[in-house]
């Protein structure tokens, strides 16, 4: 584990070396990456200047829970996002390489794929946490930020499981990136708003099969200390570290079967 | 080394734009071979006729559809991990090195990859710099290498951890002569000096006949010969080409034990089998002779023959 870790820091260590090597580009590529999600953030402000309330949610709530989904997405994007190039690798056979090696195949094209990047997407959403924390007024208790602070390692494991199920689907199609683009990037997008206002399908399909409503909503309802307007059992504001650990087994699982599905490229 | 027995690889493949059929593609037939430590040996075939697939099976990257693999005395699908300590691969179209990085980079990596103790890639390194001359691109990143530069590379990579057994597919492709040279006394030097077994494929019938002591040839998924290359050229190839130069063109002559194979002018090609002495003398009966020439067959010439069959 420990030498995992190492190899991981030296192999992402070298990307970011190669990624800083063409300045201008790693420079325009993150100032890009900031304004996109900063625009992001302004349709939320938009639909605030039309409405004040979104059901039982106002602006600054919105703020919190949208900067926890952004912020733990962006660093599951930066730690793995190039895994929706992924299928690329299946369709011209270079997943050979990987399987040659003396390590687990996930990890290897986990550590092949830092954006460094997209960072500027997490310091997006820290400015707007800073914002909303401002703003709101949190009885702040133990448990509520313990609550906060286990959330944003469980979201980002939930996210990371949903992108990994979403790359096995290239082993079967050798391709489906954009199928998987709706659960990912479509998936982040949800999570930015309370689940609530969703209709009752969408809220089943993709709050709890695939379980977007424990990154952000159910903790976020925990630590502003509102009360469920859907009403369902309170215990469920406390699940994310568990449905975010059965979400990475999920995903190790399906992964591993998937690999055995390898069909490599001819020559 | 390797132990195959039964081997089977089968493909499902759906084709059809509405109605997707499904179709079951052999490409390995059910093959059986063993590989001694310390063998060089040459794995040919025709394009699709399942070299590759073969290969992949070995290295553990598919899984077999039947039948039973033992590379080094381990099941290459169920301990890819402990295999690949110990073999070394190198797919001539592949790249393994990272792109972005100078080579030096992308070999340290792997030394952290494949957990090689640093005094070791030290030793290691400084060998393959010497033998495949890397010292001059050593800090160029991989992307600015010529082909030749890359696969030196390459080879360093498969083989920085020291494994015991070394598979190649195609490792000489789109090489010019040099280079190819210099691949081929690498492998010569490997298999000699630190007794690495090696198999390769290739289509250059050239690697073939300097570099291996025994040769398999795979066509239609099955193996159609197994066996040194002076026993191949016997069984398949011989047959030999006596050239002839006649004094004038003359109509193709009519020799026992001799077919003409073609008249070109003066020059006619006889193909004969046994003895060339007994031939010649029958020719210069029934004709006056300016020159002649004996042709042993090549072994490209007799992988023609095989494949046409």
């Amino acid at each position: 584990m420990v030498d995992t870790v190492f190899v991981w820091r030296r192999l992402v260590g070298a990307q970011i070396r190669s990624q800083l090597q063409y300045r201008l580009s790693f420079a325009l590529d993150a100032f890009g990456s900031f304004w996109i999600s900063f625009i992001d953030f302004l349709v939320v402000l938009v639909i605030f200047r039309n409405v004040s309330r979104l059901n039982e949610w106002n602006v600054h709530e919105v703020a919190f829970l949208y900067a926890l989904s952004s912020i733990t997405f962006a660093v599951t994007d930066m730690l793995i996002g190039q895994l929706d190039q992924f299928p690329q690798k299946i369709r011209d056979g270079n997943f050979d390489i990987l399987l040659v090696r003396p390590r687990g195949t996930l990890f290897q094209v986990i550590a092949s794929d830092f954006a460094l990047r997209r960072v500027a997407r997490v310091v997006q959403g820290s400015i707007v946490l800073v914002y909303a924390l401002s703003t709101l007024t949190i009885h702040w208790t133990v448990l509520r930020v313990l609550v906060l602070v286990v959330s944003v390692p469980s979201a980002i494991v939930i996210f990371s499981s949903i992108w990994v199920v979403g790359a096995c689907i290239a082993f079967w199609t050798t391709d489906g990136g954009e199928f998987t683009n709706a659960f990912t990037y479509g998936g982040t997008a949800m999570a930015q708003y309370p689940f609530d206002i969703y209709a009752t399908w969408l809220r089943r399909l993709l709050g709890f099969v695939i379980p977007l409503a424990f990154v952000c909503y159910f903790p976020a309802l925990y630590v502003l200390g509102k009360t469920d307007p859907l009403g369902l059992p309170r215990f469920l504001e406390f699940c994310s570290p568990a449905v975010a650990a059965v979400s990475a087994l999920v995903a190790g699982l399906t992964w591993r079967s998937a690999v055995r599905h390898y069909r490599s490229a001819g020559g | 080394m390797i132990e195959v027995e039964g081997l089977r690889k089968e493909f499902v493949v759906r084709r059809g734009r509405f109605r997707r059929e499904r179709h079951v593609v052999t490409a390995v037939n059910g093959i059986s071979f063993r590989v001694d430590r310390g063998e060089l040996l040459g794995y040919l075939g025709p394009n699709g006729a399942g070299k590759s697939t073969t290969i992949k099976m070995l290295t553990g990257i598919l899984v077999p559809t039947g039948g039973h693999i033992s590379v080094a005395g381990l099941e290459p699908s169920r301990k890819r991990i402990e295999l690949a300590h110990r073999i070394g691969a190198m797919f001539g179209q592949r790249i393994q090195l990272w792109w972005d990085l100078p080579l030096r980079d992308s070999f340290e990596l792997l030394r952290h990859i494949y957990r090689v103790p640093a005094d070791r890639h030290r030793t290691n390194l400084a060998r393959f710099r010497e033998v495949l001359e890397l010292d001059a691109f050593l800090d160029t990143p991989v992307r600015q290498l010529s082909l030749g530069q890359r696969i030196r590379g390459e080879l360093t990579a498969a083989m920085l951890h020291a494994p015991e057994l070394l598979f190649l597919d195609e490792p000489t492709i789109g090489l010019d002569v040099v280079a190819k040279q210099r691949v081929r006394d690498f492998l010569v030097e490997i298999n000699r000096e630190d007794g690495v077994t090696v198999m390769l494929t290739t289509h250059d019938l050239g690697d073939i006949e300097r570099l291996c002591n025994r040769l398999l040839v795979i066509d239609h998924g099955s193996l159609i010969w197994d066996g040194g290359i002076p026993e191949l050229k016997e069984r398949y190839g011989g047959e030999r080409t006596l050239v002839i130069d006649l004094e004038e063109p003359a109509p193709p002559l009519v020799v026992e034990g001799a077919v003409v194979d073609r008249v070109d002018g003066p020059r006619q090609w006889l193909r004969f089998k046994g003895s060339a002495s007994e031939i010649t003398s029958r020719v210069a009966e029934a004709a006056r002779l300016v020159d002649l020439q004996v042709q042993e067959p090549d072994i490209e010439e007799i992988v023609r023959r095989i494949y046409m069959r």
